[in-house]
């Protein structure tokens, strides 16, 4: 209300001098923007071309090889496809292609926590219906294997009984595979004439590739 | 954690490791520490995948997992480190270094840990022996022996250390071959332990590895299939289990801010100059501890001894060249006292200091111009002035300068601070000084910087989009022509499998090559800058 009356005794009433911020009286204010400033602004100043040299280049070729080789490594983890609607032909394949990459790195259990342990099992059949029965008791065999492992490491704290206990792992691992690879047999030979045992399921697929990848099993 | 940093580590993890990594990996960023259970019901992935990406995250340093907040009995908690992550954008820059420190050897060495994260040191040697022996001529190969050598000599100088033993609760401890080394530690590491608080840190094992690479050639795949089965069959080991070596970032941080140094000294000064700071900093690289604010105290007499020999300036020379750094503004070197001819230090905080003011100027001129730069650099010099003052210090006609200032102020480089003469702080008299921060402007162009990096990582990879189709059909000409060369074909059906990739084609896939390696340029530039504002950023904070 006090302003009301000031027409013409001042510009404005602000909480700022003008005139300390430099703006002397009579000067135009410049042209307030009624719409957001444009996303790519044409520059004033280029910007200073890039370095060039023996050392950049040779960086920059680090760079993309880094890149293309990571894809490569098992640390790169891709998740699985979708299941397509029809079962093809080819899932079978592309299925056993997919676990190769993970099973290549096994990362020393001792270093990390107990629940980051997974347990690989090679050949998951979910489509044949004839085996759920078989599949339960199995998976049931698993956990009960897996919860007595659980309850031993509790108990143990030393290194060397973990080593113990996973070896027994592995054997029983090796036996559950043993298990399931002759249902594998039972069940394929209905459809096709091949003896899966013959068929070089991809295991040692990514052990003796020809690049760099290769790390010592533990 | 800035949005910025979320966002730049967030493409980084993509890109190196996987979807499924990049969404666990993020969400760790953004939301601290979280158990397993957390993780997997927020981010929605399925919890092997959580696992997988987890162990990956682990085995390269990224996360860290500790007992739970609670107490003894609460679960697991995992963290992520956004440093680290962001150390995956410097990975071509020390692998450079090792090459240029140690050769082909050390530049595979430190390749091969960067990618696996950490390995022990038997494996290591194994894979870099046999990477070398295949690009040697037929009939050669790399001895074992040679690889362990430039090994020993990277942990020595503390390019190289072992990972420190891990300890959770209810967890076994690691073998370490020395139980003395882990001191009684208490049961919830609330104390982070650096790989340095272990004493066994930079220890050599005693490792027997006796052979050669071996060469893998096409014929001998049978062979290998064999072997590789053999191998798993019955593992070797050389006596270093549960050892696991790690790149010591640290250390080239202090090599790359040592280069640093003395290339300013180089630019500023002349070639001597900086051969001489460059002795000083070779002759206290043992004796300064990283934090340390400036190096020990060398007398002149040393540093005329440690010269390199093919520099044989006299005596008084040095000394004129000392005197000469000394009394140079930008303060690289110090003298602190007289004795043994006189005694120098290089002032390693305050070179960081000019190095980042450096860039921050050179930042102001390449933006706004020099009229610009030089208001900058007036603030910085003389930390408070009006308006007026601007304008007859900078020699700027009034109009100009309050524009520039004004620029300069939207931009938030400069700021505005008030100093009422009276306690009602009314305007007409009130003081409004203009001001630069050193610290809190670099700490905003270094949040530009890691913006810039996700804005450059993500154009590439808009770019490659774009030219999916034409780059995957690049791709398959080039195997198709390989596999053809290997099987001796003609010339005629070669440059037939070459014409199926028309002109205007090739032209695209020319230029797209070129922006793409415009683009991975750029980053590694941005990085030195990030480089260069990191280290002084965390100087002043120790101060």
């Amino acid at each position: 209300m006090a302003g009301r009356g000031g027409r013409g005794r001042g510009r404005s009433n602000m909480t700022f001098s003008l005139e300390n911020l430099g703006i002397g009286r009579g000067e135009a204010l410049p042209p307030s923007s009624l719409q957001p400033s444009p996303l790519f602004p044409p520059m004033t100043f280029q910007p200073v071309p890039l370095q060039t040299g023996e050392e950049v280049e040779y960086m920059l070729a680090l760079k993309q090889e880094l890149r293309a080789a990571t894809k490569n490594l098992p640390y790169y983890i891709r998740q699985s496809a979708a299941r397509r609607d029809v079962l093809r032909y080819s899932d079978k394949y592309h299925r056993d292609e997919a676990r190769d990459s993970i099973m290549d790195w096994r990362p020393d259990w001792s270093r990390l926590p107990n629940e980051l342990c997974i347990k690989v099992r090679k050949s998951q059949k979910k489509v044949l219906p004839q085996l759920k029965g078989t599949k339960t008791t199995t998976s049931g065999k698993e956990e009960v294997l897996s919860k007595l492992e659980f309850l031993e490491k509790k108990e143990e704290i030393v290194n060397s009984e973990d080593e113990e206990d996973e070896e027994k792992k592995k054997t029983n691992e090796e036996e559950e595979q043993e298990q399931e690879e002759e249902l594998d047999e039972e069940e394929v030979e209905e459809e096709t004439d091949y003896i899966m045992s013959y068929f070089d399921n991809g295991e040692d697929f990514g052990v003796d590739s020809d690049d760099n990848m290769d790390e010592a099993t533990y | 954690m800035t949005a910025q940093e979320v966002r730049l580590c967030g493409l980084l993890l993509q890109e190196h490791f996987g979807d499924v990594v990049e969404k666990v990996g993020t969400h760790l960023l953004r939301n601290g520490a979280q158990h397993l259970r957390a993780i997997v019901q927020e981010t929605g992935t399925p919890m092997d995948l959580v696992k997988k990406s987890l162990c990956v995250l682990i085995q390269h340093g990224a996360c860290a997992f500790s007992s739970g907040r609670k107490g003894p009995g609460s679960p697991v908690e995992y963290q992520a480190s956004f440093e680290r992550i962001l150390r995956i954008l410097r990975y071509p820059r020390y692998i450079y270094t090792a090459k240029t420190l140690y050769g082909d050897t050390g530049e595979l060495i430190i390749e091969e840990l960067l990618q696996r994260g950490h390995m022990t040191m038997s494996s290591t040697v194994k894979t870099v022996a046999d990477r070398l022996t295949l690009n040697m001529e037929e009939g050669h190969s790399m001895e074992y022996s040679e690889v362990s050598n430039t090994f020993s000599k990277l942990v020595e100088t503390h390019f190289l250390q072992r990972c420190p033993p891990v300890e959770v609760a209810g967890k076994a401890v690691s073998a370490t071959p020395d139980p003395a080394t882990t001191p009684g530690a208490p049961a919830n590491n609330t104390t982070p332990s650096t790989p340095e608080s272990f004493a066994d840190c930079y220890k050599v094992p005693h490792v027997t590895l006796i052979g050669r690479g071996k060469r893998r050639n096409s014929s001998e795949d049978g062979e290998d299939q064999r072997n590789a089965k053999r191998a798993k069959e019955d593992p070797e080991t050389h006596g270093d289990e549960g050892i696991y070596w790690q790149v010591n970032f640290e250390r080239f941080h202090l090599h790359f801010r040592d280069q640093a140094i003395i290339s300013a000294v180089a630019n500023k000064l002349d070639q001597t100059s900086s051969e001489i700071v460059r002795t000083m900093l070779r002759m206290s690289e043992v004796t300064t501890p990283p934090i340390a604010t400036c190096t020990q105290a060398l007398s002149a007499n040393e540093i005329f001894r440690s010269l390199p020999p093919n520099y044989n300036i006299s005596r008084p020379i040095l000394d004129q060249y000392l005197t000469l750094l000394v009394d140079d503004p930008m303060e690289f070197v110090g003298k602190s006292g007289d004795s043994g001819g006189g005694m120098y230090v290089v002032n390693l905080h305050r070179a960081l200091a000019n190095l980042a003011r450096a860039t921050l100027e050179s930042v102001v001129q390449e933006r706004f111009g020099s009229r610009s730069a030089r208001i900058f650099r007036l603030l910085l010099r003389k930390r408070h002035l009006e308006q007026k003052q601007v304008e007859d210090f900078a020699m700027i006609p009034a109009k100009e300068a309050k524009d520039m200032l004004y620029t300069l102020l939207s931009e938030n480089l400069v700021q505005l601070q008030e100093i009422p003469k009276t306690p009602d702080h009314a305007p007409s008299r009130t003081f409004y000084l203009y001001t630069v921060n050193q610290l809190p402007t670099a700490r905003m162009l270094l949040q530009n910087c890691f913006k810039t990096v996700a804005n450059l990582i993500e154009r590439r990879l808009f770019e490659t989009k774009e030219s999916k189709r034409l780059l995957e059909k690049s791709q398959r000409i080039e195997a198709i022509l390989a596999s053809l060369q290997a099987s001796g074909a003609e010339p005629e059906q070669l440059t037939e499998v070459e014409e199926m990739i028309t002109p205007p084609e090739k032209q695209q896939l020319e230029s797209l090559r070129h922006h793409i390696n415009k683009l991975d340029s750029a980053e590694n530039q941005v990085d030195e800058t990030i480089f260069l504002l990191e280290s002084y950023i965390k100087a002043m904070k120790r101060l």
